[in-house]
């Protein structure tokens, strides 16, 4: 790879919770680590790029959300992106294309298939902070994000959720978000990556090969985990 | 009241107070004894409380209150408070004007003021967005400005395609009122769809924020735009209409095309937009633009917004910006000078600071920047990200200590804003 390119899908349909956000802070620890990066903004009337490192899709509202998956599966473009095993980061509604199926403006709706899950309207929409473990594999501090969702996600048998629950919703009040090898969805926003910056690393380090990534000063992004991890109660 | 009831002709001025039914009479009676009570019992400025009480004894009340006044909404996501309180002032050039100056924006805040005012024959009342069909059906209004509509308080706030369509269905029903709309907000345009035309004033008052207009409401296409502000749905159901009124060469020129000067105390090209689309209002009611003009140049600050006060040598102004398009507005408006910084993220504000990475902040880059507020840590991160140098303050007063004598502009949001304003003594 010359240069890793950092693809952020849609932001005309998909960039309701500071989504450009998690693009920006890629970016930024790519070059900080002397890693050459671009980034990559592509809208839903253009052609996605075959040979992106890292997708980015965010959240939006549900007339969107419909638009997006439609435009997506025309596409094709992210199915063989993740046939090349590229990295692949969405949140909220865009975690939700990643499954089978999901609900929007009351209806059920095709999603691209690329992750074994489907989603569907929950009881009562989910708003508020949202605190989990990690799964222990990825040997990662605990997620810390601003959730605001109507539905929940079941996942495949075969996939893993990202995290187990230890304040708010996420999936299903157990289970937040998906793992499935390099693809994860959270519902997580603040953005995700600003909150979680091991998390981003995590990307930069799956799309470079790279295991191990020049520290950077976390003074306050330090700060900010400790300060939202301690309004849920966690230290 | 009923619903069918339709707007009047102009009625003659009245004398006295009007007569209302004794439920009435008592419900505003009580209205303003509450208001008085909460002022003078120092838990706020009473209009919220008053409009609430009042309204519970007659809930007709706000439309018995409106009846027989020449009524102007104000609504839109940013800018209203400003508009009101500039429309107010123009209009008061042909008498006394009822409005809602506190910012209660809401049914009981509008009951609250036309029954503090008495008897008025013009009122002119800031409208929260999701409100305005509700108070267009109560208050029957002569004139309606529909400002702009965009993102605001993610976790809470309706779609923005959805307001223009609730705005819409809204305006459908009442064909007579005459509308103030801008014409460089695509959402605006869509909400007021097929009004009759003789009874639309379009305006073009230099919009900033463009990110929540990239699709079209009507039919989900794209927007195209070009350099000059126009733009078009690519699908050709909507396009932008054009402007009566408009902002040239730092000039409001009206709707015959004449150009003048508009001198104000309220910084920036923002506000100046403000007072085109206020003076585009104000002729509505009959108001000479030029008699109109001097009038809000005596506008000083907006419910303590851009109010000035010197502290400790520090010339201290107030912005307030709520959501990413009034960031951009603030950064247009500020000094070049040192600036604090405050965030919250309580109820009013909205719970998510996702939104802080919808604003570039790198027009601060240069200046001296302090953070502060609840959720400094999360601004702390931001600008980091978008490379601005910044130090951490605790407190407000630790922010003043920080600068040298001279200005000190100072952008928060909603709680902030208040947090701080409280600090100054509550300036208006
Ligand atoms: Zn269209």
């Amino acid at each position: 790879m010359s240069e890793l390119t950092i693809v952020w899908v849609y932001p005309d349909l998909l960039s309701t919770y500071g989504d450009r956000g998690n693009m920006l802070i890629l970016h930024r620890r790519a070059l900080a680590r002397g890693i050459p990066a671009r980034t990559v903004e592509v809208r839903s009337d253009e052609k996605l790029p075959a040979h992106g490192d890292i997708y980015l899709i965010g959240g939006g509202e549900d007339g969107p959300q419909a638009s997006a998956a439609e435009r997506l599966i025309a596409d094709g473009g992210l199915h063989r992106a993740a046939a090349d095993r590229a990295v692949i980061f969405a949140v909220c509604a865009g975690y939700q294309l990643l499954g089978s199926s999901f609900f929007a403006k009351g209806e059920k709706c095709a999603g691209l298939g690329l992750v074994d899950l489907h989603s569907d309207r929950g009881p009562s929409r989910a708003v508020g902070e949202l605190a989990g473990d990690i799964a222990p594999e990825l040997g990662l501090p605990p997620l810390t994000g601003f959730e605001n969702h109507g539905g929940r996600t079941h996942l495949g048998a075969g996939v893993r959720p990202l995290a187990t629950v230890t304040t708010g919703v996420g999936n299903d009040s157990v289970g937040e978000g998906v793992w499935a090898g390099t693809i994860l969805g959270t519902y997580a926003h603040g953005p995700a990556l600003a909150r979680n910056p091991a998390l981003a690393d995590l990307l930069l380090r799956w799309a470079t090969g790279e295991e191990n990534l020049a520290p950077l000063d976390e003074t306050w992004t330090g700060r900010l985990r400790a300060e939202r991890l301690a309004a849920v109660g966690r230290s | 009241m009923s619903d069918d009831r339709k707007p009047t002709e102009l009625p003659a001025p009245r004398a006295s107070t009007p007569r209302l039914p004794l439920r009435t009479a008592l419900a505003a009676q009580v209205s303003r004894t509450a208001a008085a009570l909460s002022r003078a019992t120092g838990r706020g400025d009473g209009s919220v409380i008053g409009g609430r009480l009042g309204m519970m004894i007659d809930p007709d009340l706000l439309a018995r209150l409106a009846d027989g006044r020449e009524i102007a909404l104000v609504s839109g996501t940013n800018g209203k408070t400003t508009t009101t309180r500039f429309t107010a002032a123009a209009v008061g050039v042909l008498g006394d004007v009822a409005t809602n100056s506190f910012g209660a924006n809401m049914p009981t805040g509008h009951t609250s003021a036309l029954a503090r005012a008495g008897d008025t024959r013009y009122a002119v009342l800031e409208v929260d967005e999701h409100y305005l069909p509700q108070v267009i059906k109560a208050t029957l209004p002569k004139v309606v400005a529909l400002l702009n509509l965009s993102r605001d308080q993610l976790d809470r706030a309706k779609e923005v395609a959805m307001m223009a369509q609730l705005w819409r269905d809204a305006l459908d029903a009442y064909p007579a009122v005459h509308v103030v709309a801008n014409a460089d907000d695509p959402m605006v345009v869509y909400a007021v769809g097929d009004h009759p035309p003789a009874r639309i004033t379009w305006f073009s008052a230099g919009q900033r924020w463009q990110d929540d207009s990239h699709v079209c409401p009507a039919c989900g296409g794209h927007i195209e735009r070009w350099s000059d502000g126009g733009w078009f749905c690519g699908n050709g159901d909507l396009r932008r209409p054009e402007p009566q009124w408009r902002l040239a060469d730092g000039k409001v020129v009206d709707a015959d095309g004449v150009a003048h000067e508009v001198p104000l105390q309220l910084p920036g090209t923002v506000n100046l937009g403000n007072a085109a689309t206020a003076l585009a209002v104000a002729a509505r009611f009959g108001v000479r633009t030029a008699d109109g003009i001097p009038r809000l140049a005596t506008v000083a600050s907006v419910a303590g917004r851009y109010a000035q006060v010197d502290r400790d040598g520090r010339l201290i102004r107030l912005l307030l910006a709520k959501n990413p398009a009034s960031w951009l507005e603030a950064f247009d408006m500020a000094d070049d000078a040192p600036t604090l910084l405050s965030i919250n993220a309580r109820d009013p504000d909205g719970l998510d600071t996702s939104w802080l990475y919808d604003v570039d902040f790198s027009p601060l880059r240069g200046r001296q920047v302090l953070v502060t507020g609840d959720r400094a840590m999360d601004l702390a991160v931001r600008l980091e990200i978008n490379e601005v140098p910044f130090s951490h303050v605790r407190t407000f007063g630790d922010a003043v200590a920080a600068v040298p004598p001279g200005r000190l502009e100072v952008i928060a949001n909603y709680t902030a804003f208040q947090d701080i304003r409280a600090e100054l003594d509550r300036v208006v």
